[in-house]
């Protein structure tokens, strides 16, 4: 803990919002890392990234090229890119130029001197550190992130796409990154974030969103984390939604050696929607968890969560989702589903789907299923002349396909389709 | 509402009077002389003096859990009186010898032992404030081999068949109110069925607590050898009391190779009056291991205690071994509901079910929690797991804490949860079919539990049904 106080001391950028920064140090210092005796990390050992000492990157001059991004994080291109790497912002890879002119994006360093009163009134409020230490840890150490703000009615058509970046030189450092999104009434855009590595650097990264969705705006946020799998990720996404506005998050996952994904939502507004999903491949020794926790604080709201699993090798995947619903929340209409799909002898799931229900006129549900693939459907196949791995890899892209489907953007939906099959068919014919 | 419901609405808990029965209690408060002091009451041998002891000094070590989704006043453990025993108690030859008072507060109750024994049936072992009044059809039973008294003649009788199993499936280290139930049970029920017997009667003990300022521990073990079967049911009441009653009861089931235990409750405790006042403490620790081809299934419809704070859960050891748990759990009023099951699936093709139907009412909170664990050479095991929560009213709360963690991939777990309210559109079909709105409701909810109740022998499952409707009248306006 004395390292972090140290590089804490150290901070090169303890100019801006130093009080917030001081409370979010002293409330890490007092939580320190959370141990599996906190119910939220039961399942969960963070020892691997508690007892590394991570730096700061070393300064250092990017040797990635545009095609080398597009390599990495794939994306079309009419998308409105902002590339990091190691946690710095790269002009040169970026382009955002063609956004329309009343959107504002631009980097969290950038808007903090622009205008210091914006970020001021809105970061951290959102995403709470009281309970949570690497959102504490984030806010303590964040350099650089992304502001984004979109006014009232404006839609963009393009995705803005955040691209950040790991290489050899992030090895044994971490990167705090932090996202802050306003998404004005009646607005509507979509959001792609992809985290990628070069090679297999082991570093850490926290990043933290905090995202406002006005009244009647409609967000889009797809989270793609292919990590180093000997990197370590923890990311949160706290998320306000008003009157009609619509969430929709997806959270994939096949990277980090040890990832935790939170997504958080509160409906404050009537006639609120929320759709949560997600897809996890895991294979090895890799540890992938997901939280979700949606709070109905208004009545008439809709959540609908799908999550699955796909595990291999000797890995472990949790779940943990929360719906909570307030005495106020009538007419809450709720839905979670999970399901996991065991491949291989020595995989592990567990899985923790809760329901907090304190409004009476509520229809909520929640399924589990964990299992391995369906014996039956496998003689069939094999009785129509596929041979047993095809059989098996169809199979395993035809669960993973019931989720991507979900997926709204063509580009992306398409990129992690194939993704996913090539994943399959790779080791079906191994 | 209509006069009948209003009156049943306002029906006084049944059960809530006090009985004036000479007792034999001991100081208020707890420390090793306690212990001592109602291990020599009991004439106990050396042997569970000791485990008591060990227990006993085990729980001063630990501190109450407060995990659950539940609040109450603290206990102040110190403040209770860990002993009480009608004075009239003697070693039964026959029922005759029961103390008439006795006889007439089972009369009350519904239970006449006379009526029981040459009825129903059914054999009952009644405690009266933690002490065994008398075990009826005890001749009829030994015929068999059957065993079944109360903890202490058990300890005096059959002290190897006690010591071999006691604490086998809950150690006295296993909880807090274990270990507080180990250090200072007064009695409770035995029984044993030999190897290959099928108890040809169903076997029941009733619960209840009488003296004020009194926790209830009693101990309870039941034991089937390899290929024995046996159905064993429990109900409980206790009187209106203004001040909050702890009840820490164990109950530990073993069912060795083949054999078949079935384990019914209705718990009925007082549960409080409307503002939450008074109303038992229901801290209970229940398990179960079944052995190679074993089962044990319990079934449990909880109406009543203030805070019900109970997991039975089933070790699955052997393999093909099956546990089941079915649950009613309701809540009205203030009371306070976090209950569910644990199924350790330890052995090979082992099997669960869990329904579990929870109503909550009034301004009642009521949690499921449960684990389904699948151990790393648990193949083929399979579970399946339903809970469904209704809501009647807007103050009350319903919560669903499952825990499923799955280590084996040749596993199959499926879990499904839903909460929602009374239908509408179902009472409305009912109502327009000439029933009452009452009607209605109580047939919806019969329906609603009757995965359940279908699991009950005949004679709880009318009680049980009768109670369900009691309790939730009047949430209904």
């Amino acid at each position: 803990m004395s390292t972090y106080a140290d590089a804490f001391a150290a901070g090169p950028n303890a100019a801006w919002l130093p009080e917030l920064r001081k409370s979010a140090f002293d409330r890490f210092t007092a939580l320190g890392f959370p141990t599996t005796r906190n119910e939220d990390w039961h399942f969960t050992s963070v020892t691997k990234i508690a007892e590394r000492v991570f730096k700061p990157v070393k300064a250092g001059k990017n040797t990635l090229s545009t095609h080398d991004v597009e390599q990495l994080a794939g994306g079309e291109s009419d998308w409105h890119r902002l590339v990091f790497v190691n946690g710095k912002f790269e002009k040169s890879l970026s382009n955002f130029a063609e956004l329309p002119a009343e959107v504002t994006v631009a980097t969290l360093q950038e808007t903090l001197k622009e205008s210091p009163e914006f970020v001021a009134e809105r970061l951290g409020k959102l995403a709470s550190f009281d309970a949570h230490p690497f959102t504490a840890l984030n806010t303590a150490f964040a350099q650089d992130g992304v502001v984004i703000h979109v006014p009232r009615g404006v839609v963009v058509d393009a995705p803005l796409q955040i691209v950040h970046i790991c290489d050899e030189k992030a090895a044994g450092a971490s990167v705090h990154p932090r996202l802050l999104v306003v998404a004005e009434a009646l607005s509507q855009f979509t959001i792609v974030e992809n985290y990628v590595a070069v090679g297999t650097p082991s570093y850490f990264v926290n990043a933290v969103a905090e995202v406002e969705v006005g009244n009647g705006a409609i967000v889009n946020h797809y989270k793609v984390q292919r990590e180093s799998t000997e990197a370590f990720h923890v990311g949160t996404v706290q998320v306000t939604q008003g009157k009609d506005s619509v969430y929709h998050s997806f959270s994939f996952a096949t990277g980090a050696a040890l990832s935790r994904t939170n997504v958080y939502t509160r409906m404050l507004g009537e006639g609120a929607e929320a759709k949560l999903n997600g897809l996890y491949l895991m294979d090895g020794t890799q540890h992938a968890d997901h939280q979700t926790f949606v709070e109905h604080i208004a009545p008439n709201c809709a959540s609908r969560e799908l999550y699955k699993g796909i595990l291999d090798g000797t890995s472990h995947g949790v779940f943990n989702g929360k719906v909570y619903v307030d005495p106020q929340a009538q007419k809450t209409d709720g839905k979670q589903t999970n399901h996991a799909l065991l491949l291989s002898e020595g995989s592990r799931v567990d899985t923790k789907p809760q329901l907090e229900i304190f409004a009476d006129d509520v229809k909520c549900t929640h399924g589990a299923t964990v299992g391995k693939l369906d014996q039956v459907g496998l003689f069939y196949m094999k009785s129509r002349g596929i041979n047993a791995e095809s059989a098996r890899a169809l199979l395993t892209y035809a669960f993973a396909a019931e989720v991507l489907e979900t997926i709204e953007l063509d580009a992306l939906r398409v990129q992690l389709e194939a993704h996913v099959f090539e994943h399959f068919v790779r080791q079906s014919q191994e | 509402m209509s006069a009948s419901i209003e009156s049943l609405v306002n029906k006084e808990y049944a059960y809530g009077f006090v009985s004036d029965i000479d007792a034999d209690t001991i100081p208020k408060g707890l420390n090793e002389d306690v212990v001592r002091l109602i291990s020599a009451k009991k004439n106990e041998p050396a042997w569970l003096l000791e485990w008591r002891l060990k227990a006993y000094r085990r729980w001063t070590t630990m501190t109450e859990p407060h995990w659950a989704n539940i609040t109450y006043t603290p206990v102040d453990y110190q403040n209770l009186r860990y002993y009480s025993a009608p004075k009239s108690v003697k070693p039964l030859q026959s029922l005759d010898e029961v103390d008439p008072e006795l006889l007439k507060v089972y009369g009350k109750l519904g239970i006449s032992l006379n009526e029981q024994k040459r009825m129903s049936g059914v054999a009952v072992d009644a405690i009266f404030d933690s002490v065994s009044v008398g075990t009826t059809m005890k001749e009829e039973l030994s015929k068999h081999g059957v065993i079944f008294c109360s903890f202490t003649e058990a300890v005096h009788n059959h002290p190897e068949l006690v010591q071999r199993f006691l604490g086998s499936v809950v150690p006295y280290s296993d909880n807090f109110f274990a270990a507080l139930n180990s250090a200072v049970f007064s009695d409770g029920s035995f029984c044993y069925v030999p190897k290959g017997v099928k108890c040809p009667i169903e076997l029941s003990t009733y619960f209840r607590i009488n003296a004020a300022e009194t926790g209830q521990f009693e101990r309870t073990l039941i034991v089937a050898d390899e290929g024995a079967s046996v159905s064993y049911l429990e109900g409980c009441t206790a009187p209106k009391r203004d001040e909050n009653q702890l009840h820490a009861a164990v109950v530990e089931i073993i069912a060795l190779d083949d054999a078949n235990v079935k384990y019914s409750t209705v718990q009925n405790w007082y549960a409080g009056d409307k503002e939450g006042v008074g109303g038992i403490y229901n801290f209970v620790t229940k398990r179960g291991k079944a052995m190679t081809n074993a089962k044990i299934s319990w079934t449990q419809v909880e109406t009543g205690s203030a805070i019900t704070w109970k997991y039975p859960s089933v070790i699955l050891q052997g393999d093909n071994s099956t546990g089941e748990f079915y649950s009613v759990a309701v809540v009205n009023n203030k009371q306070q509901a976090d209950t569910g099951t644990k199924m350790i699936h330890i052995g090979k093709n082992t099997k669960s079910t869990i329904i579990s139907k929870g109503i909550s009412a009034g301004q009642g909170q009521n949690s499921y929690r449960g684990q389904v664990k699948v151990l790393p050479k648990a193949e083929n095991a399979r579970n399946y797991t339903q809970c469904d929560s209704m809501l009647v009213g807007n103050k009350c709360g319903a919560h669903t804490f499952p825990y499923i963690e799955v280590g084996n991939n040749t596993a199959t777990l499926e879990h499904e949860a839903s909460t929602s309210k009374i239908g509408e559109d179902q009472i409305f079909y009912c109502k327009a079919r000439g029933l009452s709105a009452e009607n209605a409701i109580s047939l919806i909810v019969s329906g609603f539990c009757k995965e359940v109740f279908k699991e009950l022998p005949m004679e709880f499952a009318l009680e049980a049904q009768q109670l369900l409707g009691i309790t939730l009248e009047g949430s209904v306006g």
